[in-house]
């Protein structure tokens, strides 16, 4: 039994400790709060969003007796929407299409140059996750507070302030939902009713799902939506190029970082500007580090910006250790600082001998963004909006739809003349009630009649319509064949409103006539 | 299986998948949407079972709600029947003047009307109402039997020539040629009477030689200047619109052997409120008088 046994140097695929686990648990987040000035102004953009959604459908417009006084209403079951001045029927949805073309122009041209700060700045999720956080802190305090309360015991305290930060989440969300039904009816009116109950269903069941989406988005999963659910992080990456703005790191003057940078430079190590403090970390609603590079994650709202900007300014170094820079400003500033892919950062090449940064490292301004592409995108979106702040301006606010006939095309009568029956739909869109004449052209000895008349009306007759509304009448012409040029004789219907210097349309017309007439 | 690859960068297995260099990460899911995947697919039970779901050979399991999609066009038909059962009263209890005076009832009745044309009298009048040989065109102004409201609304409530409906509309031709009445040169004699009337071509002879043929035994109905009668469902012989077709041979042959056309009767079938509603479509369609 001497015999040596082999050992064979081999493994399981599925070896226990190297099995990567199927579904990852999820980690808290705690963001702490920042002072500076990207978050001011963060502060004052949500003021701004949040109060035009909450407050717009509130807003009054005086439209007179015969239409909605509500500034922006979008009217679903008489099929109207109205924003302040402009008022746009369903076949006028091109503006709707327009602003739809320039809201994606803005998206390109804001994400080409400064990155994604739609997300970082305007997106709902970002806006009511930074209210929501504004809650919770108000309740359970700042970072470290809230990781002691998460680990705490459930005692009265910890439920009492749990139970008031949700009742407040819940608030909020249904105000939100609330605001939303808002845009879909007569405001003060709908909130009546939607207190005493006698609201329609639809209009709850839109508030619940809205006040559900807000209280789950906002309050639990936060960036979970942006990292798994949102596809914009993806799009993004295909808009940016080297010169769009990006929250970045910039580790040619931070690295090789150290928490004891006084030590290691007086053994002469080398040592950058970080501090490894990680307080870009902590503020970070995302739970990422900006250290790593540009990530999936990162919604570029720039907090970590104003966290290490104050960490510099106490340890008195210059601000911008994370700043907003472009990827080929960055690789220009990797070079300086002689990285290279033999070489590591050089910290006698990003500072002088007095600890001044070299005057030679590329700095990014507001200029940086002003580049061909840009400014493609500015006039594109110029053009669009110009050309429909014209075809606005200079709009009909009637319009006459004519529809021949075309079962049967043409009708021959007792005494051998030839009728056509024409659908006539005349738009008052106007919000006050108008009257129209309707005339025929060029269709001598013709005369006109109604559907479900037997008189004649002659050549013309007046038509009211209500303020706002669509009138459709059914008009048979009859013509006699001496009249009549051909098989198709061209004529005119014009349709003018009896006011003076009022709108009028002409529609080119066909009359149609049986083989062989005037010949 | 593929050797496990871990990418460098993030240390996370790659799926093994590469498209020009560029390799895809196998990052674990999240667990909540593992739950919310359970969460599917318990709502999918309770939808089983709520709802009809599941196909059986000849049925199909019928949920504890008991909606089946024919339950709810039934619901949908009821709901839109409610609706109307107002006017629709109002419209069998008014006259046909005052539906025709009146805005709303007119329009109601003017698509009803077109909608139940579709379905019960477009196979013969066709889809326009236009007519076709033996089937008359119901948009222009010549009328067999009348063409004002309360006409039409007769004509298709008893119908023509049949014989389920004591009131229907009754009238016949004699045939002259084939029951011998007339021999076949007055015959040709009339025809060509006719022809003039009209004020087509005719031979001047012959249609001299028809007068008093025509008078004997086509006045009585026709009238002797040929304007016909709609008491008697009897044509206008002047007027440019020929049921039959107006040429020599045409005309020849309907004295001959006349046809007659035959309309079912509509009151029992459609009900008072569907007939007035058809009346009034079809005095819309611009001939009614």
């Amino acid at each position: 039994m001497s015999e040596k046994l082999e050992q064979f140097d081999v493994e399981a695929v599925n070896k226990r400790e190297k099995q990567q686990p199927l579904y990852s648990a999820r980690k808290r987040i705690h963001p702490k709060r920042v002072i500076g000035s990207f978050r001011s102004f963060k502060w004052l953009l949500m003021g701004i969003t949040l109060g035009i959604y909450y407050l717009t459908p509130w807003i009054r417009w005086d439209r007179g007796e015969f239409a909605p006084d509500q500034a922006v209403l979008v009217d679903l079951a008489n099929r109207r929407f109205y924003f302040f001045f402009i008022e746009i029927w369903p076949q006028e949805f091109y503006y709707v299409a327009g602003m739809l073309v320039m809201a994606g122009i803005a998206l390109f041209l804001v994400t080409s140059t400064v990155g994604r700060a739609w997300c970082g700045y305007s997106c709902p999720q970002t806006i009511w996750v930074d209210l929501f956080l504004v809650v919770e802190r108000y309740f359970e305090g700042d970072r470290n507070a809230r990781i002691k309360l998460d680990a705490a015991p459930w005692n009265l305290s910890k439920i009492s302030k749990r139970s008031a930060k949700h009742i407040v989440w819940l608030i909020i969300s249904i105000a939100t939902g609330g605001a939303w039904i808002f845009y879909f009816a007569d405001a003060p009116q709908l909130a009546r009713d939607f207190v005493m109950g006698d609201a329609a269903f639809v209009a709850y069941a839109t508030v619940g799902v809205l006040a559900a989406t807000t209280y789950t988005f906002g309050g639990w999963m936060r960036e979970q939506v942006c990292t798994y659910m949102c596809p914009w992080p993806r799009i993004q990456a295909a808009m940016l190029d080297e010169n769009s703005l990006t929250v970045t790191y910039n580790d040619w003057r931070g690295e090789p970082r150290s928490r004891h940078a006084k030590k290691m430079k007086k053994a002469g190590e080398p040592v950058g500007d970080c501090v490894d403090c990680n307080a870009c970390v902590a503020v970070c609603p995302m739970g990422i580090d900006i250290r790593d590079g540009q990530q999936l994650e990162c919604i570029t709202c720039a907090l970590c910006i104003d966290a290490c900007d104050s960490v510099m300014n106490k340890i008195g170094f210059e601000k911008g250790l994370i700043s907003y820079a472009t990827l080929s400003s960055y690789n220009q500033n990797m070079m300086l600082a002689g990285a290279t892919s033999e070489s590591e950062i050089l910290p006698e090449k990003v500072r002088d001998k007095n600890g001044k940064l070299k005057s030679y490292f590329v700095t990014n301004s507001w200029r940086t963004v002003l580049r061909p592409r840009t400014w493609i995108y500015v006039g594109l979106y110029s053009a669009i909006g110009l050309a429909m702040l014209v075809m606005l301006a200079v709009r009909d606010r009637m319009d006459v739809i004519v529809l021949h006939d075309r079962n049967p095309i043409f009708v021959v009568l007792s005494d051998n003349s030839i009728r056509n029956g024409y659908e006539v739909k005349i738009l008052n869109m106007k919000t006050v009630p108008r009257s129209f004449k309707l005339e025929i052209e060029g269709l001598e000895g013709a005369s006109m009649k109604l559907a479900g008349s037997n008189h004649s009306i002659g050549q013309s007759t007046v038509f009211d319509v209500k303020s706002n509304q669509l009138l459709a009448v059914k008009i048979y012409i009859r013509a006699p064949r001496s009249s009549l040029m051909s098989e198709n004789t061209a004529f005119k219907i014009s349709v003018s409103e009896t006011i003076e210097n009022g709108e009028r349309s002409v529609y080119n017309a066909n009359f149609v006539a049986p083989k062989g007439v005037g010949q | 299986m593929s050797k496990k690859e871990i990418d460098e960068f993030s240390g996370v297995e790659t799926s093994g998948h590469e498209w020009d260099g560029i390799k895809e990460l196998d990052n674990p899911l999240p667990r909540w949407w593992l739950w919310t995947f359970y969460a599917t697919i318990i709502f999918a039970i309770g939808y089983v079972i709520y709802y009809p779901a599941i196909p059986l050979i000849n049925s199909a399991t019928q949920g504890i709600s008991g909606i089946t999609a024919r339950s709810l066009v039934e619901q949908d038909l009821k709901a839109a029947q409610d609706a109307k059962a107002g006017i629709l009263a109002t419209i069998e209890s008014s006259s046909l003047e005052e539906i025709r005076s009146n805005n709303e009832l007119f329009r109601f009745s003017v698509a009803g009307g077109k909608s139940l044309f579709k379905v019960n009298c477009s196979q013969c009048h066709g889809s326009g109402a236009q007519g076709a040989p033996g089937y008359p065109n119901l948009n222009d102004d010549d009328w067999l039997w009348g063409g004002d409201l309360e006409a039409i609304y007769l004509s298709i409530k008893h119908g023509i020539r049949n014989d389920e409906d004591d009131d229907a509309r009754i009238s016949e031709m004699p045939r002259y040629g084939d029951d011998e009445l007339l021999d076949t040169d007055t015959i040709r004699a009339i025809t060509n009477t006719v022809l003039e009337m009209a004020g087509l071509e005719s031979d001047a002879k012959l249609a001299k030689a028809g007068i008093e043929p025509y008078v004997e035994n086509c006045a009585a109905c026709h009238g002797d200047n040929g304007k016909g009668d709609i008491e008697l469902g009897a044509p206008n012989l002047t007027d440019a619109i020929w049921f039959y077709g107006n040429t020599n041979s045409e005309i020849f042959t309907q004295i001959s052997s006349p046809r007659h056309g035959v309309m079912p009767a509509w009151g029992e079938r459609l009900g008072e409120a569907s007939v007035k509603k058809l009346a009034v479509y079809i005095h819309s369609l611009g001939g009614g008088l």
